[in-house]
């Protein structure tokens, strides 16, 4: 068990619960979600992190996470 | 002076736009097909809605197909019921879009997505507060257009019939009412099913048109967009030239005198 915790982090994420590996800021994370666009928005435990903040703002086990971006609408 | 729509200019939250259409990005069948609508419609302000990335990343970027140097991205808060969660969306939506304009929406009821005025008042002055330009999505009622001009907000945007309707300017005396109420731009968001509407819409006195059914749903997308540009267009054209009024009875046209026996 104490293996799993340090090779892993969990975290729910738009709603999913994820066990990913360890990351330790908001760039980092979605960088391993493989999210490059431009126009998205962070949430971490309801509270909007600025993209300026993004590299030093940690990211830790059982956080809870929004990433939104733009979709179709009127 | 003969009024000219190439020097009109459509002034919204401080900024200068030509084109009074609005356009919407959702309902589509395809992204190429949207970016081909919305060239075509000549609008230079387009709504989007803000919802969670997909995590399997699996689905095509709207924004690929929306170029963001040309059209103003106008992110809305449609799906929210509650103030609090529209004043959320609206962050998260300026966060994502580098922008405090919002189109906001406050839903009372799934069924007919009227708004909920009451919450809507009171997430524009929580967001007037924060230096957003709200535009607010409200019901035809000129009261409320009035406490939410009041509130600060850039533009009062009645619905003409419900959200997808395609009914058009279900209550065009209200729309009128609305126009001598509030100083601020009025714009027509929702109820336009077809060209006449938007004229109609644009003849009352309206400044501008936002729609996204009415023309992602047609047959022909694309030339719906070009019939609405023109629409549009010709409505403030008609309405800044004055319409005769309407009478009952006839009046000729021809000289009455001089005809040959």
């Amino acid at each position: 068990m104490m293996m799993l915790r340090m090779n892993s982090m969990t975290l729910e994420i738009n709603g999913e619960t994820r066990t990913i590996l360890p990351v330790s800021n908001v760039s980092e994370l979605l960088k391993l979600l493989g999210i490059v666009e431009t126009h998205v928005a962070v949430e971490i435990n309801r509270r909007i992190i600025r993209r300026a903040d993004w590299d030093h703002t940690p990211v830790s086990d059982r956080d809870r996470v929004e990433i939104v971006q733009f979709v179709g609408g009127g | 002076m003969t009024y000219s729509l190439s020097d009109d200019r459509f002034i919204l939250g401080g900024r200068s736009f030509s084109s009074r259409l609005l356009v919407g990005t959702g309902k589509y069948l395809s992204f190429p097909l949207m970016k081909e609508a919305l060239e075509k419609s000549g609008a230079e302000i387009v709504t989007v809605a803000v919802r969670r990335v997909n995590l399997d990343r699996s689905s095509e970027s709207l924004l690929d197909y929306v170029d963001t140097k040309r059209f103003t991205l106008l992110p809305n808060t449609a799906g929210c019921y509650t103030a609090e969660d529209a004043v959320r969306t609206a962050l998260m939506g300026r966060e994502a879009g580098l922008s405090d304009w919002v189109k906001l929406e406050v839903i009372g009821d799934p069924k007919t997505l009227f708004p909920d005025t009451e919450a809507l008042l009171s997430a524009t002055r929580t967001l007037v507060k924060e230096g957003f330009t709200v535009l607010p999505y409200t019901n035809d009622d000129p009261i409320m257009a009035r406490k939410l001009e009041d509130a600060g907000a850039a533009a009062v945007m009645p619905l003409g019939a419900p959200i997808g309707s395609g009914m058009g300017i279900q209550n065009p005396s209200n729309i009128r009412i609305i126009l001598e109420s509030v100083s601020v731009p009025v714009i027509v968001d929702a109820g336009v099913g077809t060209a006449s509407d938007a004229a109609i819409a644009m003849e009352l006195g309206c400044d501008a048109v936002l729609m996204n059914t009415g023309i992602a749903g047609a047959q022909d997308p694309v030339a719906m967009a070009e019939a609405m540009k023109l629409a549009v267009q010709a409505g403030r054209i008609a309405s800044k030239a004055g319409r005769i009024p309407r009478q009952m009875y006839a009046a000729a046209s021809s000289p009455l005198q001089g005809i040959s026996r």
